[in-house]
């Protein structure tokens, strides 16, 4: 379509990819022919993705820009530090607040519905969102508004006008989810779970209430502004605009700002979890939701590529151990699956997840258990090793297969600070990964003493009951909703 | 939305107009840059094959649309659609197997056995729990026997280690969609393993399948609030048209159809000319067109199945569902409006979009904004399918405190708004304006790309309505809508179905082991 820039393309360089042939599954009945073998798998066409241009401005603040000119957008974000876990646990809630008010609002020039009004007119869209560790003001536009909508994105980042009514707005939205949240089952058993990997207090798994949403007020939407937007930002552009142009443009934006201040380091505890079976009485539903929990590890740890192939094998897609076995040969699962789970810049969880009907709660149980032991006491093959690599390998590419996913990984890279070439060293990792690798993490990071069970679903008709996992006392987990001395919601209404 | 000035309006309106002629054109070079890179050939047995050039990254993604869905499943046997779905994922005479003679007589054997079970199993009296026992055991013994020449998911194994991603199927109630991406250099294997289980379907480990499918049920159905609603509120509104019957099948259905069953549905339905098959990314025409060729001949032939001849009668009495249960509150209604090849269709979108697109549409504004009384409210359609006539349907997520009986009211202010005062000259202009935009935003994705070629070419016969729709969506005016609107939504046409929370009954205990 067009031609690949020359200048940026060594990063993730896989240009004549060594495919290798599939070998016969060890352990299996022999087959008569595979005519699959048969089949010549040519060189693949090379590749270089394209990466974005990396720009440091003086003042820290870092800005990418991704050309693409196959269709005629162009879209751009900024990533601000900072999200709900650095939040006041009395307030929590303020960041998905703060994202959803800070564009309803609008600026002092434009309020947030005419804004509405004149993006929509366009195609175009102007987006805020409060996440975990951060805040994204976002916009999309075709080609010709590139500059309207820019300008409008620049004003709502600098000059945000936060408003009472807008606040209210999105208080009742947040009440509304909190009020709802028991109705369905997957969401109470990933809430409750999380919470019993790192506690009901921790920043990654507290929740909302109607308390702390009520608590939340304008000055804390603009004091939380204040205080974040003088962070590293980092600013990403992508689409179909002239390089040299948009640079000055966003220089023009960004560049007066002062020196970045970073956030403090956040210093979060993190304790095994505790064992046990935990359960919550659903009547009116017919299938228990199953997790299996305990705490999982972060990317910064060598072992990672390691794990990525163990997770493979354990749950990861149609052959894995959990698939072959709960699924497939038992038929007690639709959803099975599940892993050691890696964040950026903090241990995510370790989880596997079955759902199966009341009655096979506990056979389904013990069969995802049995898997997840068998992580340390049965070895791993040849086979498993080499089907799990190729699975990673060759699907690789789709990582960086579009101009928008190269640039997305590169803002990551850079928001939690790992090198611009991860995935390449990633990827040679994970190729080096042995057997001795496998079973070694097998024993130093699978605990079956160490993880939690959760099971939502419907007690009366969950036979043999969950004594019977023989994981000693069941606890019953209590989720009423909290209710505040008069509804926040009721007293705030018009 | 009425006050806003006449000065903005008809600047805004300018704006529009211009905005509009730009992406005329560029709605006609994409047809024209599409024609270039799009090839479409009919094979001997009916089959479609279309394959587009987008070489962006060695990689390309397919979809195999098979023009039958639930819609399709014979009375009693609901859910069998999906059913096959699954079962061709378990691999052909040529892979899966040990031995593929030994397993075919012993798979003739489960089928035998499975019917001597049901037998006895449904016999309305006389039914000997003895005999049962005996002929359950003999149905799983000879399970086991069929189990033991089996090479459990080698099918997808084969297809995951040469890098497919994404790998899927839907069934929805109009059609069945096969899916995956790959690294270009495996388009040789994946027609090999796609023609394959189109063509050589084997019907292997179907029961514990079914099992599986089941527990699917459970999860999307029966142990999800708003699944329940759904299944019952589409139950009330059709009375003869097979829309109205649950598409995961109902328990007592989808848990007694058999693989022989899913094996006359692939028969009828599996034949060239109710197939086709997209492959966009980067492949060339000139040399993947003979490769798929030789591989997708060998699906076979046949008529195209006869279309449903069921047409929904003329719905002439209101009708309401009201679930009480300790969910929070819920409220969804539908109109029966006509199918996809209706003149009238694109006036439908233009509705559709005008009342729920973003935080302008009326509803929005109205329900969500202004009253505060919604944390959601939509209208949508056609649902629960487009080949025949669905239902234009809007729901609202009540605010706490207030009821579906109020979501009820506002949502027919805005009807009735609709119906006796036109859309203004900014919501068409929106409405046409946002459709190119949404176009043109889905071709920059293989899989999404692919999966649209493929349903307009299965549904006008011709992949350039994806285009040209965009010509219905111009002559849409404002005097269309308020006629559609009058035509559609009158209290005869209407179902309604509500989740009207009740308290938790503390005292009241269920039987242990109850079902």
């Amino acid at each position: 379509m067009k031609s690949l820039s020359l200048k940026n393309m060594s990063r993730i360089l896989v240009a004549g990819v060594v495919f290798s042939t599939l070998l016969l599954p060890v352990g299996l009945p022999a087959q008569q022919s595979k005519p699959w073998e048969q089949i010549a798998v040519p060189k693949l066409h090379e590749f270089n993705p394209h990466q974005p241009k990396r720009i440091q401005l003086k003042n820290g603040i870092v800005i990418f820009l991704q050309e693409d000119h196959e269709l005629p957008f162009v879209s751009g974000s900024v990533l601000i530090p900072g999200g709900g876990r650095d939040e006041a646990p009395a307030k929590t809630g303020l960041v998905s607040l703060y994202g959803q008010t800070w564009r309803t609002s609008g600026t002092e020039k434009m309020s947030g519905d005419a804004m509405d009004d004149l993006l929509e007119s366009k195609a175009a869209h102007i987006e805020t969102v409060g996440g975990e560790d951060s805040t994204t003001i976002a916009w999309d536009s075709l080609k010709g508004d590139t500059d309207q909508v820019f300008a409008l994105a620049v004003d709502l980042l600098f000059h945000p006008k936060f408003n009472a009514e807008k606040l209210q707005l999105a208080q009742q939205q947040e009440a509304t989810s909190i009020v709802r949240r028991n109705d369905d089952e997957g969401e109470i058993a990933g809430r409750e779970s999380n919470k019993l990997v790192y506690g009901a207090d921790s920043p990654y798994a507290r929740q909302t209430e109607l308390a702390t949403i009520g608590a939340v007020t304008l000055g804390d939407l603009q004091a939380w502004h204040d205080r974040t937007l003088g962070g590293k930002l980092i600013v990403s552009v992508s689409g179909d605009f002239e390089p040299a142009a948009m640079e000055a443009k966003l220089r023009a934006a960004f560049e007066a700002l002062p020196p970045v201040k970073p956030l403090p380091a956040r210093h979060d505890a993190f304790h095994d979890t505790q064992p046990g079976v935990f359960f919550i009485d659903k009547e009116d539903v017919n299938q228990s939701n199953v997790q299996i929990v305990g705490l999982g590890t972060d990317r910064h740890n060598p072992d990672v590529p390691t794990l990525a192939v163990m997770n493979d094998i354990l749950g990861g897609g149609f052959a894995s151990r959990l698939f072959q076995k709960v699924r497939t040969e038992l038929g007690l699962a639709y959803a099975v699956g599940g892993g050691i789970g890696f964040s950026y810049d903090h241990p995510a969880t370790f989880r596997v997840d079955v759902l199966t009907k009341s009655a096979s709660t506990v056979d389904a149980t013990k069969a995802a258990l049995a898997e997840i032991a068998g992580l340390t006491t049965r070895p791993f093959t040849e086979d498993e090793l080499k089907r799990a690599k190729d699975d990673l390998l060759n699907s690789f590419l789709f990582r960086y297969d579009s101009r928008d996913k190269v640039l997305a990984e590169r803002v990551l890279l850079e928001f939690y600070g790992y090198p611009a070439d991860y995935l390449e060293t990633y990827k040679a990792a994970l190729e080096k990964v042995t057997l001795a690798d496998l079973n070694a993490a097998g024993k130093k990071y699978i605990h079956p003493n160490k993880l939690a069970v959760l099971v939502v679903g419907n007690g009366p008709e969950i036979k043999p009951d969950l004594d019977t996992l023989d994981l000693g006392a069941v606890k019953n987990v209590d989720i009423t909703i909290p209710q505040p001395k008069a509804s926040a919601a009721e007293e705030k209404k018009q | 939305m009425q006050s806003r000035t006449f000065s903005w309006s008809w600047s805004g309106f300018l704006a529009l107009m211009l905005m509009a002629m730009a992406l005329q054109c560029a709605r006609a070079q994409d047809l024209k840059s599409f024609e270039q890179k799009i090839t479409t050939k009919v094979l001997p047995n009916g089959l479609t094959l279309i394959v587009c050039e987008r070489p962006e990254a060695p990689v390309f993604s397919y979809t195999t649309f098979i023009d039958a869905g639930d819609v399709n499943d014979p009375s009693g046997e609901s859910g069998l659609a999906h059913m096959f779905e699954h079962l061709a994922f378990k691999g052909t005479s040529e892979i899966g197997t040990t031995d593929y003679a030994a397993e075919k007589v012993a798979l003739a054997k489960v089928e035998e056995a499975n019917n001597a079970y049901e037998a006895e199993y449904l016999k309305p009296v006389g039914r000997d729990p003895q005999k049962l026992a005996e002929l359950k055991k003999a149905f799983v013994a000879a399970q086991a026997e069929a189990h033991k020449y089996v090479i459990p998911n080698q099918f997808t194994d084969v297809a995951e280690r040469a890098g497919a991603h994404g790998l899927n199927a839907s069934t929805g109630l109009d059609e069945t969609m096969y899916f995956w991406s790959m690294p270009e250099n495996r388009l040789e294997l994946w027609a090999w393993l796609e023609s394959g289980r189109l063509s050589d379907t084997v019907p292997r480990e179907f029961y514990k399948e079914r099992d599986v499918v089941v527990e699917e049920r459970r999860m999307r159905t029966d142990s999800n609030p708003i699944g329940r609603l759904v299944e019952q509120f589409l139950a009330t509104a059709y009375v003869a048209h097979n829309y109205g019957r649950s598409g995961v099948g109902w328990p007592s259905e989808v848990s007694q159809v058999s693989a022989t069953e899913a094996m006359e549905f692939h028969k009828k339905y599996y034949v060239g000319s109710n197939v086709v098959v997209t492959v966009v990314g980067d492949v060339k025409a000139s040399e993947a067109l003979p490769i798929l060729e030789k591989y997708f001949s060998k699906v076979p032939g046949g008529p195209k199945p006869e279309d449903m001849t069921t047409v929904e009668p003329k719905q002439f009495a209101e009708k309401t569902v009201v679930i009480r249960e300790q969910t929070q509150p819920f409220y969804i209604e539908g109109y029966h409006r006509p199918n996809y090849r209706d003149p009238d269709d694109a006036v439908y979108d233009a509705i559709g979009d005008i009342m729920s697109n973003g935080r302008v549409s009326r509803l929005y504004r109205s329900l969500v904004r202004d009253q505060q009384i919604a944390a959601e409210a939509q209208g949508f359609s056609p649902f629960p399918g487009d080949k025949y006539p669905g239902l234009f349907a809007f729901y609202a997520v009540p605010l706490p405190g207030h009821t579906p009986t109020e979501m009820r009211d506002a949502i027919h202010k805005e009807i009735d708004n609709l119906k006796t005062a036109d859309v203004t000259d900014e919501e068409l202009a929106m409405y046409k304006t946002r459709s190119r935009a949404d176009l043109l935003r889905g071709l920059a994705d293989n899989q999404g790309l692919s999966n649209a070629l493929a349903e307009y070419q299965t549904r006008y016969g011709d992949w350039r309505q994806l285009f040209l729709q965009l010509d219905r969506v111009d002559k849409v005016t404002k005097a269309d809508i308020r006629r559609v609107a009058n035509l559609v939504f009158t209290a005869s046409n209407r179902t309604s179905a509500e989740i009207d929370t009740e308290a938790p009954h503390a005292s009241e205990k269920k039987d242990g082991g109850a079902q």
